[in-house]
C-alpha cells in the first residue's frame, strides 16, 4: 500500500523536476546567445530565472512543511535534505545562467577578440555533468551520480585553459580587455555551474546511500588544520 | 528541568563512559513454545539511553522484561542466555531476583503508583521492603528521589496525600522516583509515556536526559520521534529478533537494514 507520504514525496520530487528544467533551458539560452551571437535568447534568461526563484521559495517551503508535519526518517529525511540543498544549487546555477546572460549580453556589442574554441567544449562538459547529476536525481542511479565527479576536473582544467589563453590575448592586444573579460567571466559562470551539478550528485549519492561524499580525500586535512 | 537536580558530585559508577553496564549474550525468551526473543546480543553503555522500537509483538517488552527477571514471573516463562550487570550474570537461579530489581527498576506503561500510599509512603516503600525504618534516612532519600523525578517542587507541600491524587504525568514521575529511591543502576522504562499527554511526555523526556547522569536507561517506546530524541543507540526488533542496533542518529538517518528502514518510514509494521 502507498503511503499518504509517498504522494507527496513525488510531487515535492516534480517541482523540483520541473524547476530544473528551466534552469537547464535558462544555461541553454545564455550559452546558445553567446555562441550563435543571438541576443534574442537572453531575454528568455532573465524571464526564466523570475520563474526559477518562485520555485526555489515554494520547493523550501513544501520541504518544511514535509519536515514538520510528517517528521520524516531514513530515506525519506536524506531525500528531503538532499532536496533542499539541490534547491540552493539550482537557484544559484539560474543566477550564474543569468550572469552569462549578461556578460554574453556586453560581449555581443564588442568585436569579438577570438573564435570561441575551447568555450563551446566548456559548454557542452558543463552541460553535460548538469544532465546527467540531474537524471541522477530523477531515476535514483548512484552510477550516474558517481560519473558527473569525475567530470568537474576536466571543466576545472578547461576554465584555466581559457584564462590563460585570453589573458596572453590581452596582453598583446589591449583593445580587447573588455571583451576579454566577459570570456573569462563566462568561463569563471561554467565553472560555478559545473561546481553546482558536482553538488547535485553528491547530494543524490547522500539520498541514496546515506554517505557524505563532500571533499572527499581532504576531509582529514580539513581535520587537521582545525585540530 | 533545571540542572542543578541532578547535584554535580552525583557518583560516576564508570571508569569510562563507552564501557558497558549491561551486556545481553544469546538471550532468548519463550512463553511456552512460544519463541519470542531470538539470540539478542546487545550492549548498554553506562550513563546512556537505549531506545528499544519495533512493532507490536516483536518481542521488544518481553524482552527487557528479561533485563530485571520479571519475565520468568510468567507462568511457563523461560529463558536462555546470559545477561550481565556490571560483569556478573544475573541469570543464574542463584542470584536472588529481588535484588536484581532493586539494581535493576522498571516503570510501565500506565503509572501504578500504590493506591493505599501517600506519595511519600510510594516512594519510601522500597526502601521500607529494604528494612530501612528511620525516618530521617527516609526523609532524605524520599526528597531526593523527588527532586530527580522533577516532581518535588510540585509536591513538597502535599507528601502525605494519596499518590493517585496527582495528575497522570505527576503520577509517572513518582513512579519514577520510587524506582530511583532505591538507587538501581539501569531504568527499563516500558512505554512511560504513551499514557501521557504531550507536556508530560516532554517532561518525563527532559527528564531522562537528565536522569541518565546518574542512571543506564533502556527504554521500549512506539514512538519514533521520541526514540531518535532521547536514545544514545536504539535497537529495532521483528519477530524476536534484534534486526538491527546502533548509534541512535544512524539508525534515524541511514539504516543498515532494509526492515528497519522499512519500518521506520512506515512502509510496514
Amino acid at each position: 500500500m502507498e503511503r499518504h507520504f509517498d504522494a507527496s514525496l513525488r510531487e515535492l520530487k516534480e517541482q523540483l523536476v520541473s524547476m530544473a528544467g528551466l534552469v537547464e533551458r535558462a544555461i541553454d539560452n545564455a550559452t546558445l546567445a553567446l555562441q550563435n551571437r543571438d541576443p534574442s535568447k537572453i531575454k528568455d534568461v532573465y524571464e526564466i530565472e523570475k520563474k526559477v526563484n518562485l520555485s526555489h521559495i515554494q520547493i523550501d517551503g513544501s520541504c518544511l512543511k514535509l519536515l514538520a508535519l510528517q517528521q520524516p526518517l531514513a530515506a525519506d529525511l536524506r531525500l528531503i535534505i538532499a532536496i533542499i540543498k539541490i534547491n540552493t544549487d539550482l537557484e544559484r546555477m539560474g543566477d550564474q545562467a543569468v550572469n552569462i546572460a549578461h556578460n554574453a549580453e556586453r560581449y555581443l556589442k564588442e568585436t569579438p577578440i577570438k573564435p570561441l574554441v575551447d568555450l563551446p567544449t566548456m559548454f557542452s562538459q558543463t552541460r553535460f555533468m548538469v544532465g546527467e547529476a540531474l537524471d541522477a536525481f530523477v531515476k535514483t542511479d548512484l552510477a550516474l551520480a558517481k560519473d558527473v565527479l569525475t567530470r568537474d576536473d576536466q571543466v576545472d582544467a578547461l576554465k584555466n585553459k581559457i584564462f590563460r589563453d585570453v589573458l596572453e590575448l590581452i596582453k598583446s592586444a589591449p583593445q580587447g580587455i573588455e571583451a576579454g573579460l566577459d570570456l573569462i567571466l563566462i568561463a569563471r559562470n561554467l565553472e560555478r555551474i559545473g561546481d553546482h551539478a558536482t553538488n547535485i550528485a553528491e547530494d543524490v549519492i547522500f539520498a541514496i546511500t546515506g554517505e557524505d561524499v563532500r571533499h572527499s580525500g581532504r576531509i582529514e586535512t580539513i581535520k587537521e588544520i582545525l585540530k | 528541568m533545571a540542572p542543578h537536580l541532578i547535584p554535580n558530585n552525583a557518583p560516576n559508577r564508570t571508569p569510562s563512559s563507552t564501557a558497558s553496564i549491561l551486556e545481553v549474550r544469546d538471550l532468548n525468551a519463550w512463553f511456552g513454545n512460544n519463541h519470542v526473543v531470538k539470540s539478542v546480543n546487545l550492549k548498554a553503555a553506562y550513563h546512556s539511553v537505549t531506545a528499544i522500537i519495533g512493532p507490536s509483538g516483536c518481542g521488544k517488552s518481553t524482552f527487557i522484561r528479561c533485563l530485571n527477571r520479571l519475565h520468568e514471573e510468567t507462568t511457563h516463562a523461560t529463558v536462555s542466555g546470559k545477561i550481565l550487570l556490571e560483569n556478573i550474570d544475573i541469570c543464574p537461579p542463584s542470584v536472588d531476583p529481588v535484588a536484581i530489581r532493586r539494581k535493576v527498576g522498571m516503570v510501565f506503561q500506565k503509572p501504578n503508583p500504590f493506591p493505599s500510599m501517600s506519595i511519600f509512603g510510594n516512594v519510601a516503600a522500597g526502601l521500607r521492603l529494604a528494612g530501612i525504618k528511620r525516618q530521617s534516612v527516609l526523609k532524605e532519600a524520599v526528597e531526593k528521589s523527588l527532586h530527580y523525578a522533577a516532581l518535588w517542587d510540585e509536591v513538597k507541600d502535599q507528601l502525605h496525600s494519596p499518590g493517585t491524587s496527582l495528575s497522570g504525568g505527576q503520577q509517572q514521575r513518582l513512579c519514577i522516583a520510587r524506582a530511583l529511591a532505591v538507587e538501581p543502576t539501569v531504568l527499563l522504562m516500558d512505554e512511560p509515556t504513551s499514557a501521557l499527554d504531550p507536556i508530560s511526555t516532554a517532561k518525563i523526556e527532559e527528564l531522562m536526559t537528565e536522569l541518565k547522569k546518574r542512571v543506564t536507561i533502556i527504554i521500549v517506546t512506539h514512538n519514533m520521534q521520541q526514540a531518535a530524541r532521547i536514545s544514545d543507540q536504539t535497537g529495532f526488533f521483528l519477530l524476536g529478533e534484534l534486526v538491527e542496533f546502533g548509534d541512535t542518529s544512524q539508525v534515524f538517518t541511514a539504516p543498515k537494514e532494509n526492515r528497519t528502514e522499512r519500518y521506520i518510514t512506515g512502509r510496514f509494521g
